[in-house]
């Protein structure tokens, strides 16, 4: 009686603890759920150390509002016991991280108690991360990796290092070690593709210049938005447009409408290329832009953002899209605005295709010039 | 320690804030003017370090203090997509607790700026961190995550390539924030308990890194003034409704700052607009081209206005006419907005150097300087005998010997 007892008591806590979670997921946009939420989260925070496991494998799959505060709970947890000397259950966190079917930032989140607590257990673990499907646990092998050649090239024995740069470069995603990684190899003069390790589309066919008065060319409607088969002519500013092969040599792929068209002001350029999948596969589509833009695949609407010279980076943007098997049509619309200060001149972007850890998802229809750029 | 208490620590009081706290951007009444008096001033790097602790992120917000608690954000991470707040102990810099959750939103800026921009807001009993990813969290003083909203992913073309950096406002209840851009641009009244939209107003599609001024009328009646280069934005912070617009454009930087119920604006140089009690008007007072702020926001004290311009140049004008009065040239150039406590102005520059201007000398007076060695853009927390500032690797307790 007494066994079926506790056994109740236990399966009754259980039961709160799935409840107190399935709060948590199902917090919406827009602050919906976000008073039932805080109770349940409290309910969660007074949970042992023993929980953190289960918390984390409820962020599988979480959306971004639950998936933080279940790191809240996580957070007042581990704090909690180890500012009073406690311990976390090392051997569960890292058969969580270990298994790769987890989400990538709950994996991440698992290393990080784990070398908050245990700095060899933690380095132990890094050796197989490389290749890891979150970047962040990949980064930590890369930068292992790097440390390495980086003594072997110290010792002397450049060869050695050369072979561990490679593997380093292959598993590298940020942009940071990927730069780092390829100035080593090319100080050591070896040839680096970084147009072929990002992926960057470099074979265009581009049509304009379209107005872009008084910023209205964002939202017209022009040609190209229309019918975008390479052999329609269109009314452009300047007369006729038609479709013109472009392609672009530069290292990260930088798509320039100023070097067909010149330093025009006020219009708008459309690119568009095709890119063959092998496969249908989800995929991201990664824009650098500090032009507005619109971008289509397949003719649909992916996102459009009418910002104007505040910035461009690398992967600026991530689009998640689906890929149909065999050729896609991505569509690219640059409008360049009156500005006319020096940082204003950019009429550009870049774009590759990529999975979600950033790693390249070529074309199968690629020329794939090879062009080694050093 | 003395202080001398100004009319303005009721209305902090009445918070159930201490005075003596410093609860957000530019103090207890987001002026940048505190009542503490026996700041150091003569600065000596030796005698008045009291403590300076590493920071796990990067960070240009503005510390907090309750009593003897010290709230810091940061941003960390390869990516910057890191939300740090962190909870530490005022009398050492012993970090008493330390949240991080993952950035929801887009951490993309500016090299110089970073994440962690906006400065927090407190009431003394709930915490409210944005970061420049539009993120925003309620915790409460012992860490305790209350509510979370990730307003980009709400709203996905609210962003800024160039990073976010309005700071957060809290009046009567409701937590003001200005997601202000060149695309999806709107500034949301929040409610603080639960982080729901009470409104949501759209906002001029322009970038905009200024942060709200807050009105208080005889009549108890609470106005948020917006700013942003369409002006000024009288709104009521229960509704969003718009009571008044002062159309001739403003700065999108520096901030304006009320006193005296004339709001100082940089807008043409600096114009002030004399408020109505009722909160339903203004009417231009002055205008003045001679002052000129560049990044650091307006101060006013003493019936003077003083501004800092892109050279390092203080200016200071009379707060009745907008005469020009003196300019001192300091050491510039600043990223953050200067503080002023017992008649004498506090302002950090960009390389990190401490500046202290002596404001009751004819002309001013540089009284103190003290070199910290790191790049500082935010604004200084004065709280309790201490000045407390930050740079993306610190954060620094500069206080007399006595008072550590």
């Amino acid at each position: 009686m007494m066994v079926l007892g506790l056994a109740s008591l236990g399966q009754a806590a259980n039961d709160e603890f799935d409840e107190s979670v399935a709060v948590l997921r199902a917090v919406g946009g827009e602050g919906q759920g976000n008073e039932a939420a805080g109770r349940a989260l409290k309910h969660l925070a007074k949970g042992g150390v023993d929980t953190l496991p289960a918390l984390l494998a409820a962020m599988d799959g979480a959306n971004p509002f639950a998936a933080n505060y279940l790191r809240g709970a996580v957070e007042v947890i581990a704090g909690d016991a180890l500012a009073k000397g406690g311990e976390l259950p090392l051997v569960e966190l890292g058969e969580f991280l270990l298994n790769r079917s987890h989400d990538t930032k709950p994996r991440a989140l698992a290393f990080e108690l784990i070398r908050r607590v245990d700095v060899k257990a933690a380095e132990q673990l890094i050796p197989g991360l490389l290749g890891d499907p979150s970047v962040d646990l990949r980064r930590e092998a890369v930068a292992r990796l790097f440390g390495q050649a980086e003594g072997l090239v110290k010792a002397g024995n450049k060869p050695a290092a050369v072979l561990l740069y490679r593997q380093a470069l292959d598993a590298a995603r940020d942009l940071d070690q990927i730069q780092a990684v390829a100035g080593a190899l090319r100080e050591l003069d070896r040839k680096v593709n970084l147009t072929r390790h990002f992926g960057f589309l470099v074979d265009w066919q581009m049509a304009g210049p379209f107005h872009n008065k008084d910023r209205a060319g964002f939202a017209a409607v022009f040609g190209p938005e229309k019918n975008a088969a390479l052999s329609v002519t269109y009314d452009g500013v300047k007369g006729k447009v038609k479709w013109q092969p472009y392609s672009t040599d530069d290292e990260y792929g930088m798509v320039d409408f100023n070097k067909p068209y010149g330093d025009l002001k006020e219009v708008t350029g459309y690119a568009q290329t095709e890119f063959v999948s092998l496969t249908d596969r989800p995929a991201e589509l990664r824009l650098g832009c500090k032009n507005a833009w619109k971008i289509w695949l397949n003719g649909e609407l992916v996102f459009e953002r009418d910002e104007y010279h505040r910035g461009m980076r690398i992967d600026q943007y991530q689009l998640p899209v689906q890929l149909e098997k065999g050729s896609n049509t991505i569509l690219v619309k640059a409008c360049q605005n009156e500005q006319v200060e020096d940082w204003t001149v950019q009429w550009q972007f870049q774009l590759r295709v990529c999975d979600a850890t950033g790693t390249a998802i070529h074309s199968a229809a690629k020329k794939n010039p090879e062009v080694a750029v050093k | 320690m003395k202080k001398v208490l100004l009319t303005f620590t009721f209305a902090a009081l009445a918070n159930g804030l201490a005075a003596g706290d410093w609860p957000g951007f530019r103090g207890p009444l987001g002026n940048g003017v505190s009542d503490e008096v026996e700041l150091p001033i003569a600065l000596d790097a030796k005698k008045h370090i009291a403590w300076r602790i590493d920071l796990p992120g990067r960070g240009l917000s503005s510390p907090l203090v309750v009593g003897n608690r010290v709230f810091v954000t940061a941003s960390g991470g390869t990516r910057q997509d890191r939300l740090q707040i962190l909870c530490l102990n005022a009398v050492d810099g012993s970090v008493i607790w330390q949240r991080q959750f993952w950035a929801m939103g887009s951490t993309v800026c500016h090299d110089k700026t970073s994440i962690a921009a906006p400065t927090p807001v407190t009431d003394g009993k709930l915490l409210f961190a944005l970061f420049s990813s539009n993120d925003l969290f309620c915790l409460d003083l012992d860490g305790n995550l209350q509510w979370l909203r990730g307003l980009t992913v709400d709203y996905p073309n609210a962003r800024n390539s160039l990073g976010m950096a309005s700071s957060l406002v809290l009046t009567g209840g409701v937590l003001v924030t200005q997601v202000e851009n060149d695309s999806e641009s709107f500034t949301a009244g929040l409610r603080k308990e639960n982080g729901a939209n009470l409104w949501k107003l759209s906002r001029p599609k322009s970038s905009n890194w200024t942060t709200a001024t807050v009105q208080k009328t005889k009549s108890g009646a609470e106005s948020v003034l917006l700013q942003s280069g369409k002006g000024i934005h009288a709104v009521n912070p229960k509704t969003g409704e718009v009571a008044w617009h002062y159309a001739d454009g403003a700065s999108t930087i520096p901030s304006s700052v009320l006193a005296g119920g004339v709001l100082y604006v940089p807008s043409h140089g600096v114009t002030a607009l004399e408020l109505a009690d009722d909160g339903k008007s203004f009417k231009q007072k002055w205008r003045s081209s001679r002052l000129r702020p560049d990044t650091a926001s307006l101060l006013v004290h003493r019936d003077r206005v003083y501004s800092l311009n892109s050279a390092g140049v203080l200016g200071c004008g009379d707060a009745a006419s907008g005469q020009r009065l003196w300019q001192l040239r300091l050491d510039g150039p600043f990223g953050g907005s200067p503080v002023v406590a017992d008649n004498h102005l506090y302002a950090f520059n960009e390389e990190g150097m401490a500046q202290v201007v002596d404001l009751s000398a004819p002309e001013g007076r540089i009284a103190g300087q003290m070199e910290l060695g790191e790049m500082i853009l935010c604004s200084p927390a004065v709280s309790n005998g201490a000045i407390y500032v930050r740079s993306n690797e610190r954060i620094w307790k500069i206080a007399r010997k006595t008072q550590l």
